[in-house]
C-alpha cells in the first residue's frame, strides 16, 4: 500500500453524475452512422454504460456499437511494474476498420493510457479515426494526446490523485487522494 | 520452508509445480490466461507486453506438441524465441546443463522454458539462476507439468464455471502422469468437492488416496454422473515390464466408448492432454464426438501460457522494487 495516504474529503470536487450530464450532453453530436463506443476500463466502461442509457435513442438511430478495453497487455510500465493482478479481456465486437471511434475514459492525466489503448485498438484493425472523451481532465499530460471532449478541467497537483468509483447503488463518484511522495502512479 | 517458485513478496517468480501455489495465485494465472484468450481471435495476434525479452526453449527430451505452443505463447507475447533441442546438441558433447544455462544467460536469456526426463531439472535451473530470469517447467519426467495442468483446470473453469459443483473423472495410466498429480492438487485447492481416479492398481500410485480423490478401478462405477472426463495417455514410452496384459485388453476394460461415455452426465465433457493413442485409451467416435473438447484444450494451453509468461516477466525483482515506489496501482483511475 502506499505510505502516508489518506481521503481527503474535498469540497470543491464536483459532482460525478453532474458531469455525466454535461458529457452526455458534449458527446451526442459527435455520435453519428459508423462510430463506436470503446470503454476503457474500469471507470471508463462505467461512464460507457450510462451513455448507452441516457443517448439510447441517439445511439439506437445510428446503430451505434461498443466495446471495451484493458489496457493491461499494452502499459508502458510493465517493464517496471509486471502485469496488473487484475485484468479482463478486451471485448471489442465488432469490426474497427474505417470506423469512428470514440474512447471513453474516466479521468485524463498522462495520456499514456489512452496511447496504450490506441496502440490495443489497431491490432484490432485500421480505424477512419479516433477521439477521446472523459469525464476530467486534470492535467498533468506527458503525450502529445489531449482529450476532445471533457466536462470538467480540474488542474491537480502530481502529489494528489484523481479516480472513479462507483457506489453500490451505481451512482458515480470522483475521489481524490493525496499521495505524500510525488509521482507514484506513473501511469494514468 | 522458502518456497522457490514465489519471490518475497508472494509473486510468482518462476512456475515449476502446481504444488506449492496458493489459490490466489492459481486464480491470478487463469483469470489472465481468460484475457489472452480474446487476443488470438484479433486480425493481429500479439500483445507488445515481452517485446526485446528473449525466451530460451530448452528441451533436453522431445515433445514437438509442447515446445510449439510455448514457441507460439511467447512470439504471441512478442517475445524472441529460440528453442534448443539439447539432446541434439552440446549435451551430447559433454556439456552439462547449468553450463548450457549460463551460456544462453551470457547471451541475454531472460526466461527458460525447460523439459527434461529427470524430475527436479527445472528447480535445479531456477535455484541456479540469477533473480531477474524466469524459470518455466514444461514437464520433467514424472514429476510436474503444471503448464499442462493449468491449462486442464483452465478447459474445465471454461465449460462448467462452477468449480465448487463438479465430480471429476481422471482416467488411466495415473502412475506414469506428470499431470494427474498437478492437476488433482489443483482441482482440489480451486474447492472440487470430488475427484475420481479411474485405473488398474498397476497404473495407480502407491496410497493414491492420500491424494484426496476416491479411487476406482471399475470404469462403469468410476464414470457414473461425473461432469468431466479427463482420459489420461497411456505412457507406452515410460513402461518397462507387464504392467498391462496387452493394449486391446485395456481399451476393452479402460478405453472410453461411447456406451461407457453415456453413464456419465449427458453434458459431461472428455478431455485429453494428447498425443491420443486412439483405440487404447480412447475410442474415435468419442475423441471427435460433441462432448470433446480435445482441440480447445490445446487453444487454451497457449492462452495459458502466455498467461504464465506474461506474469513472470514483468517487473523487476523483489530487491530492486523498494527504489520504484508504491507497486498499487489503483483500479479505477486509467
Amino acid at each position: 500500500m502506499t505510505k502516508n495516504h489518506s481521503n481527503s474529503p474535498s469540497p470543491q470536487l464536483p459532482n460525478a453524475e453532474d458531469l455525466l450530464k454535461v458529457l452526455a450532453h458534449k458527446l451526442e453530436p459527435l455520435l453519428q452512422k459508423n462510430t463506436a463506443l470503446v470503454g476503457i476500463h474500469s471507470g471508463g466502461v462505467w461512464l460507457m454504460q450510462r451513455l448507452l442509457t441516457s443517448l439510447e435513442s441517439t445511439i439506437s438511430k445510428h446503430g451505434i456499437e461498443h466495446g471495451t478495453l484493458d489496457v493491461s497487455f499494452y502499459r508502458d510500465d510493465y517493464a517496471k511494474r509486471g502485469l496488473k493482478a487484475e485484468n479482463r479481456p478486451s471485448q471489442i465486437p465488432f469490426d474497427v476498420e474505417n470506423k469512428h471511434i470514440i474512447l471513453i475514459d474516466d479521468v485524463f492525466y498522462t495520456g499514456r493510457t489512452t496511447r496504450a489503448a490506441m496502440n490495443e485498438l489497431f491490432d484490432y484493425g485500421r480505424p477512419a479515426s479516433i477521439s477521446l472523451v472523459a469525464l476530467v481532465n486534470r492535467g498533468g499530460r506527458e503525450l502529445p494526446i489531449a482529450p476532445q471532449i471533457v466536462a470538467a478541467d480540474i488542474p491537480l497537483d502530481a502529489s494528489q490523485h484523481m479516480q472513479l468509483t462507483k457506489l453500490v447503488d451505481g451512482t458515480l463518484v470522483l475521489e481524490l487522494t493525496q499521495h505524500n511522495s510525488a509521482r507514484t502512479q506513473e501511469h494514468e | 520452508m522458502n518456497n522457490p517458485q514465489l519471490d518475497r513478496d508472494g509473486n510468482l517468480k518462476h512456475l515449476l509445480s502446481i504444488e506449492g501455489l496458493p489459490k490466489k495465485i492459481l486464480n491470478q494465472i487463469l483469470d489472465t490466461a481468460e484475457s489472452f484468450v480474446g487476443v488470438a481471435e484479433r486480425e493481429v495476434k500479439k500483445v507488445p507486453l515481452l517485446r526485446g525479452k528473449t525466451v530460451c526453449n530448452l528441451f533436453f527430451e522431445n515433445s514437438t506438441r509442447t515446445r510449439t505452443t510455448f514457441e507460439i505463447a511467447a512470439k504471441r507475447l512478442s517475445a524472441d524465441v529460440i528453442s534448443l533441442n539439447v539432446s541434439t546438441s552440446s549435451q551430447s558433447k559433454g556439456e552439462t546443463i547449468l553450463d548450457t544455462v549460463d551460456n544462453l544467460i551470457a547471451m541475454h536469456a531472460d526466461m527458460f522454458v525447460v523439459r527434461h526426463a529427470q524430475s527436479g531439472a527445472a528447480h535445479l535451473i531456477a535455484k541456479h539462476v540469477p533473480p531477474h530470469i524466469h524459470v518455466v517447467n514444461a514437464g520433467d519426467g514424472r514429476h510436474s507439468h503444471p503448464t499442462q495442468g493449468l491449462l486442464d483446470v483452465f478447459t474445465i473453469r471454461k465449460y462448467k464455471p462452477d468449480l465448487h459443483n463438479l465430480r471429476i473423472a481422471i482416467v488411466g495410466d495415473v502412475l506414469h502422469s506428470r499431470v494427474a498429480r498437478s492437476e488433482i492438487h489443483a482441482l482440489t485447492t480451486l474447492g472440487v468437492p470430488e475427484v475420481r481416479v479411474i485405473a488398474p492398481k498397476t497404473l495407480l500410485p502407491t496410497q493414491v488416496e492420500k491424494l484426496g480423490v476416491h479411487v476406482f478401478h471399475d470404469m462403469e462405477e468410476g464414470l457414473k454422473d461425473v461432469d468431466v472426463i479427463m482420459m489420461l495417455r497411456l505412457q507406452n514410452e515410460r513402461m518397462s515390464g507387464a504392467m498391462l496384459p496387452s493394449s486391446q485388453e485395456y481399451f476393452k476394460t479402460y478405453g472410453l466408448t461411447q456406451e461407457k461415455l453415456k453413464l456419465a452426465k449427458p453434458d459431461a465433457i472428455v478431455m485429453h492432454p494428447g498425443p491420443m493413442n486412439r483405440g487404447v485409451e480412447i475410442d474415435s467416435n468419442v475423441a471427435d464426438g460433441k462432448q470433446s473438447v480435445i482441440l480447445p484444450q490445446v487453444t487454451y494451453g497457449i492462452a495459458i501460457r502466455m498467461a504464465v509468461m506474461a506474469i513472470l516477466a514483468g517487473g523487476l525483482p523483489a530487491q530492486q522494487q523498494s527504489s520504484v515506489g508504491s507497486p498499487a496501482s489503483p483500479g479505477g483511475a486509467a
